[in-house]
């Protein structure tokens, strides 16, 4: 019996002469969509699966859909007669463009079989003799298919032979996705073995003489160039291959390894870039240990998936099309890097960045290029940092992303060229204009695609471009809000009821109420120092950021230096980089006073219409009152006129509720309600009595700066009957903070997201009757006013509100998962692209 | 808002001063009510005796409806929600003068044609008139036409003295004229003081200007200010100005301060992009076209792409350069709406590049990113920077008596010194693998340089 072992993804060429059972052998093996028949193809572009006529036609639409299926990754079954090699080396090629292997299935039956089944189908209407032609073509050709380029090929001779075979699926050998570590990746080793012991150690691993116990449960995953230009590569290579061998490492080839094998192999090799000394040790460890070696090196595998496809090991790097793919390229991309042999205009070989164009979901951890820093682009990480030129071996822990580091003792080679710099990426590398401008959907973790139209993205590049804080700095921007569906009560245009009938229609029990600051909308980015805000945002300087809802800078600079220390400062305090485990943090906030950011326009507009009014009316009282006391019969306007005047006086006490004089930077109060990310986490799990609580801490240590955001918990009650208690408590507190000035509350169902209720608004407002006269104008309250102002529409607002809030978390995972800063900043964009689109600027 | 009328006879010439009511055909004890589209209309009379007699007109602008009517053509409301239009005179006082006094306007009484055609002494007084503009544009406006012009402040927030007092003012004018003249003074006048009109305006506003300004417009020192202002489209104002006395022949005063450093700029680096043999050219930061139109005209160009950060400035552009009137450009000039700080693969490939007076817009923290993307992505064989030179400000400073210039645009994030320029463009272009010259542009200043400086860089040639 045959077991025919396939590669889980391959290109199977079932090959054979017609009648020979490719068909049913294929059915019973094969899901019928992975089978690609010929006659199925015939019959799909002419109607008749026998027309030899529509070969062509049949041939270039199988290929194209096999083609599909490759790029997408599905084992595909190619049902043809394939008796010819150029046939088959169409199928070669194809299998090469998509980094798959292509195997064979060759059903070699006896001709009088075949001509025995043909005979037996009458709706065979050729002659029996083209069997016999196609029988001795595969014949005739059969011993040369390994040569074509078919990795395996299984011969079956008999119908006997064919009915027995079994056919299983194997895993390719780089798909290692079930282990899940955790891992020690460790860089380029190149014979440092005092440095790996050091390193090994470091990490908590056990070492002995030859070998090292890692902590329990962790392997180490080497990501290549083992060898070469350090002091002990035999020494190496003993301690990596025992590891190995015992499970407590991984490996795959770098290009130093592979110049060894080849070496060892008795190839033409220059001795060169240390190889020469590697070779020396290796005379002196014997003939015994020098196979061991070069088996080792043999069984090594381009490039390992780990962890359920998460995260992709390999030592030059490897873009998503070539992961988990098997070929001669993707072989070649794992060891060199994007090398094509062409060289730029200054005669050096041109090295593509795949990483800057990386847009794949498993991290890739690599080697090959020694830097001087690792940093992360698009959730790619280049581990050397150059331990044989002096200077560090360097391991990323995962899960947990931590990077660990131990000096080289010295330099061992000189580097042809400097090690790359700390690299921190220009801005908004990466994003292409021209593939940015053109629209369509960014996609979101917690809500899918969101359209985001050209236009709206043009307006956002606008904006951003002329007027935004340095993008590195812009992780976030935040959504807008919609406010409460409009309330039928007498004198009110918004009031609690309506918010909490709608989260208890939402099927809510929990609701929370925070007090609404009235001041301007600003995301505070912190960092511990420096010294992390170069590493995690890769700015060259500051630590720390402060832009308002559109993106720009909050403050001039000198006050946002002095608003910054005592911020950072008082997360310090607070204890919280280390409750947090973290080196920065962001901050969702309103910063007061209003008139700080808004003095233009309240001088402009809100004073200017204040001022205006508070001329003209008790003028126009004046003059009615003049004709009423002559008899004149203007009452009804008298009375009318001194209500508006009325109206003025109670809009002029609304704004002038927020505006203070501000002196300097000591006068900026802070009121943070969300803190939305720190590293590892995007805090959406927590809800939001935790964001309050936790950020009340920075209250507690900067009370100047700093302030608590008021809020009630509140417990819906049930559909009918009115308010609940819990309910009219809040609606209660709600009009005693709006009559002493406030501008209103926020209402947010507890949990921060609830992945369960997509459309679900993530807050409503509900804003003060007083605060609505700087919204509606003065008179809004008259009743032929606000019967008018009722009508409303919500929709659209609270369409956007949504959009916004999940494109802003999207930047934030993108941004903890350190997709880079090209990922992050779309988003972003997006946020600000859906603000561009006119909406009625009152809700 | 609220505009009232007084008469007082004078003793030379006795008529009862209520007689006003005769004149604007509108009896003295009664109220009357007017709907106009924007609100009501009341005028009444505060006081009537034969000594003064004072007519009023209170207009109540509704303004839920003003903030829910959209302009034509436009999606925007005509006004927010909160807004001084219910208070300050302006436009919508002068229709509702129109719409209540429309016969007296006219100069025509049943009862007292002669009083009508009399100038008799009249106060208008208006307790909130918006005056944008210069200052002292009531006296100037209402001065000229004999007028005594009284106006008082109005404090934006007396608890916030340091806001100031515009834009309001309680206007009063006084003076002994016919009737039906000050109310078309006022009519024309009231508009132009306010600069904002709340209605759409067309050819029927040219006919209306003239029809009121009949007599005296012709000839006020501020004509120009005042039909610019009431018309307020370029197009309209054409048309008035067909109609009016041709000024004594005056240089119009140059616009642009500079006119012919541009220029100079402009065309020296169309003349180093011809130099270059370039065929593709960029133009980054194209504006409103300004250099693309010099190089539409070189047949050398074959192609010229225009990329600017403003899609207003790109239509501008797209007029300029007449790309609808011109198919045979079509294919050869492109406007692309696009930013300096993000790499754009559409920008690859061309022999030349041009930027303008265009770094200087850039935050500094984004200049990095201008560098990676024009020298590092797009990498045209050519690429021109022209920027201001900095010290050469000095000179201007003293041809302004001293005062420190500040910088030459309130856009620009920057200005480089020669020093500043050279060691970022000399960096940019050894890190970029471009040679690097600099030139001067303009004049030439033997001290602080020049006023405009040019970098050129070239790319090192193909290994």
């Amino acid at each position: 019996m045959t077991e025919i072992r396939l590669p889980e993804l391959a290109l199977v060429a079932l090959v054979g002469a017609s009648s020979a059972g490719k068909s049913t052998f294929a059915a019973r093996h094969f899901e019928p969509t992975e089978v690609l028949s010929s006659d199925f193809f015939r019959a799909l572009v002419s109607d008749d699966e026998s027309s030899l006529e529509a070969t062509g036609d049949a041939f270039d639409s199988l290929f194209f859909v096999a083609g599909k299926r490759l790029a997408r990754g599905r084992l595909t079954v190619v049902d043809a007669t394939s008796v010819r090699p150029d046939d088959r080396r169409r199928l070669v090629d194809l299998a090469r463009q998509h980094d798959v292997l292509p195997v064979a299935i060759v059903l070699d039956l006896p001709r009088a079989v075949l001509e025995a089944r043909h005979a037996a189908r009458p709706d065979r209407d050729f002659r029996p003799d083209v069997i016999g032609r196609q029988v001795s073509e595969l014949r005739r050709t059969l011993r040369g298919l390994q040569k074509e380029g078919f990795r395996h090929v299984w011969v079956l001779r008999s119908g006997e032979a064919v009915d027995a075979a079994q056919v299983s699926r194997v895993p390719l050998y780089t798909n290692r996705q079930e282990l899940s570590g955790p891992f020690d990746f460790i860089g380029d080793v190149h014979g440092c073995l005092p440095e790996l012991r050091d390193l090994l150690a470091k990490l908590g691993y056990t070492l002995g003489e030859g070998h090292a116990t890692p902590p329990p449960g962790r392997t180490a995953v080497f990501v290549g160039d083992l060898v070469d230009r350090g002091p002990d590569s035999a020494g190496t290579l003993r301690l990596v291959m025992n590891m190995i061998r015992s499970g407590a490492a991984l490996c795959v080839p770098g290009n130093h390894d592979e110049k060894l094998k080849r070496a060892l192999d008795g190839k033409a090799v220059k001795a060169l870039h240390g190889l020469d000394g590697t070779l020396a040790q290796l005379e002196e460890a014997g003939p015994e240990f020098r196979a061991e070696v070069r088996a080792f090196l043999a069984g090594l595998v381009s490039h390992l998936v780990l962890d359920g496809g998460r995260v992709v090991v390999a030592h030059a790097g490897l873009p998503e099309r070539y992961q988990g793919r098997a070929s001669g390229r993707v072989r070649s991309f794992a060891l060199y890097g994007d090398v094509d042999g062409s060289q730029d205009e200054r005669g050096l070989p041109v090295r593509r960045d795949w990483a800057a164009d990386y847009r794949g979901q498993a991290y890739v951890v690599y080697g090959h290029t020694p830097v001087a820093q690792p940093h992360w682009v698009n959730r790619t990480l280049n581990i050397d940092t150059g331990c044989a030129f002096g200077g560090a071996l360097t391991a990323l822990r995962y899960p947990e992303m931590e990077l660990v580091s131990v000096p080289a003792h010295a330099q061992y080679a000189v580097p042809a060229r400097p090690l790359a710099p700390a690299g921190p990426e220009p801005d908004g590398e990466g994003l292409d204009l021209a593939a940015f401008l053109k629209g369509g959907r960014i996609e979101t973790r917690t809500f899918g695609g969101i359209l985001v139209k050209e236009g709206e993205r043009a307006a956002a590049i606008e904006t951003f471009s002329r007027f935004g804080v340095d993008p590195r700095w812009a992780v976030y921007l935040p959504p807008t809000m919609s406010p409460v569906e409009t309330s039928s009560r007498a004198g009110f245009l918004e009031h609690p009821a309506e918010a909490f009938a709608y989260f208890r229609g939402q099927g809510l029990s929990q609701v929370v109420c925070e007090e609404k600051h009235m001041g301007s909308r600003a995301v505070l980015v912190l960092a511990r120092d420096e010294a992390a805000a170069r590493t995690r945002f890769g700015v060259p300087e500051g630590a720390g950021s402060i832009f308002t809802r559109t993106g720009r800078p909050f403050f001039q600079p000198d006050w946002e230096a002095d608003v910054l220390t005592r911020a950072r400062a008082a997360v310090t305090t607070a204890g919280l980089w280390e409750t947090l485990d973290t080196g920065w943090l962001v901050l969702d906030a309103e910063i007061l006073p209003w008139s700080l950011k808004a003095g233009e326009l309240i001088r402009g507009q809100y004073a200017a219409v204040g001022a205006a009014g508070n001329a003209a009316l008790p003028a126009s009282v004046t003059a009615l009152e003049a004709a009423a006391a002559r008899g004149v019969d203007v009452a009804g306007l008298l009375d009318r006129t001194r209500e508006r005047a009325q109206d003025l006086r109670a809009y002029r006490d609304a704004y002038r509720a927020y505006v203070h004089r501000v002196e300097g930077p000591h006068d900026v109060q802070i009121r943070p309600f969300h803190l939305l990310a720190s590293e590892g986490q995007v805090h959406t799990e927590r809800d939001h009595l935790w964001h309050l609580e936790t950020l009340g801490r920075l209250a507690d240590a900067d009370p100047l700066l700093f302030g608590r955001t008021a809020y009630r918990l509140v417990t819906l009650g049930p559909v009918s009957g009115g308010m609940g208690a819990s309910e009219a408590e809040a609606a209660a507190w709600w009009e005693a903070l709006t009559a002493a000035g406030g501008e209103g509350m926020v209402v947010k169902p507890l949990a921060f997201l609830d992945p369960d209720r997509r459309s679900l608004q993530p807050a409503v407002k509900v804003r003060g009757r007083e605060y609505l006269r700087i919204i509606y104008g003065p008179e809004y309250t008259r009743p032929e006013n606000l019967a008018r102002l009722r009508t409303r529409a919500l929709g659209a607002k609270r369409a956007r509100a949504l959009r916004e809030f999940h494109l802003g978390l999207e930047a934030l995972a993108r941004f903890v998962d350190h997709a880079g800063t090209a990922r992050v900043h779309e988003s972003v964009l997006g946020v600000l692209a859906l603000e561009s689109d006119p909406v009625d600027a009152r809700l | 808002m609220l505009l009232t009328l007084t008469t007082t006879p004078h003793p030379d010439r006795p008529f009862p001063a209520t007689d006003l009511g005769f004149l604007l055909h509108k009896h003295p004890d009664r109220v009357l009510e007017r709907e106009l589209p924007f609100g009501r209309a009341t005028v009444f009379y505060p006081q009537a005796t034969p000594e003064v007699c004072t007519a009023a007109l209170l207009l109540e602008v509704d303004p839920v409806a003003l903030s829910r009517t959209t302009r034509p053509g436009e999606g925007a409301p005509l006004e927010p929600y909160v807004n001084d239009r219910p208070y300050a005179a302006g436009s919508f006082l002068a229709v509702a003068l129109r719409d209540a006094f429309g016969t007296a306007m006219t100069g025509r009484s049943q009862e007292r044609q002669a009083l009508a055609d009399t100038p008799l002494p009249l106060v208008a007084e208006l307790p909130c008139v918006a005056a944008r503009g210069p200052a002292g544009l009531p006296e100037r406006l209402f001065g000229p036409l004999g007028y005594a012009v009284e106006t008082g402040p109005i404090p934006l927030d007396p608890l916030f003295p340091e806001w100031g007092e515009r834009p309001y003012v309680r206007l009063r004018v006084s003076g002994t004229v016919r009737l039906c003249d000050l109310l078309a003074h006022l009519y024309v006048l009231l508009p132009v003081l306010d600069g904002r009109k709340h209605y759409y305006l067309n050819e029927a506003e040219v006919e209306k200007l003239l029809r009121h300004g009949a007599g005296w417009l012709d000839t006020h020192p501020e004509r120009d200010l005042i039909v610019g202002r009431f018309l307020r489209f370029r197009e309209l104002v054409r048309q008035a100005e067909a109609t009016f006395t041709p000024e004594a022949s005056e240089e119009e005063a140059p616009r642009d301060p500079h006119p012919r450093l541009h220029d100079a700029r402009l065309d020296r680096v169309a003349e180093v992009l011809k130099a270059s043999g370039s065929a593709r050219v960029l133009d980054l930061g194209c504006g409103e076209g300004k250099l693309l139109r010099r190089l539409v005209e070189v047949p050398s160009f074959r192609e010229l792409v225009g990329v600017d950060v403003s899609a207003r400035a790109l239509e501008l552009a797209a007029d300029r350069l007449r790309l609808k009137e011109r198919p045979e450009l079509e294919g050869r000039v492109r406007l692309l709406h696009g930013s300096l700080a993000y790499r754009d693969s559409r920008l690859r490939g061309f022999d030349a590049a041009a930027l303008v007076e265009v770094i200087e817009h850039l935050e500094p923290h984004r200049l990095d990113a201008l560098t990676a993307n024009v020298f590092g992505d797009a990498r045209p064989r050519t690429v021109v920077i022209t920027t201001p030179n900095r010290e050469y400000n000095a000179v201007f400073a003293e041809k302004n008596r001293g005062e420190a210039a500040g910088m030459r645009h309130a856009d620009h994030r920057f200005e480089w010194t020669r020093a500043e320029f050279r060691a970022w463009a000399g960096a940019a272009a050894s890190e970029s693998g471009y040679a690097v010259r600099f030139e001067d542009v303009g004049d030439v200043h033997a001290e602080y340089g020049p006023v405009t400086q040019m970098a050129v860089f070239t790319r090192g040639e193909e290994a």
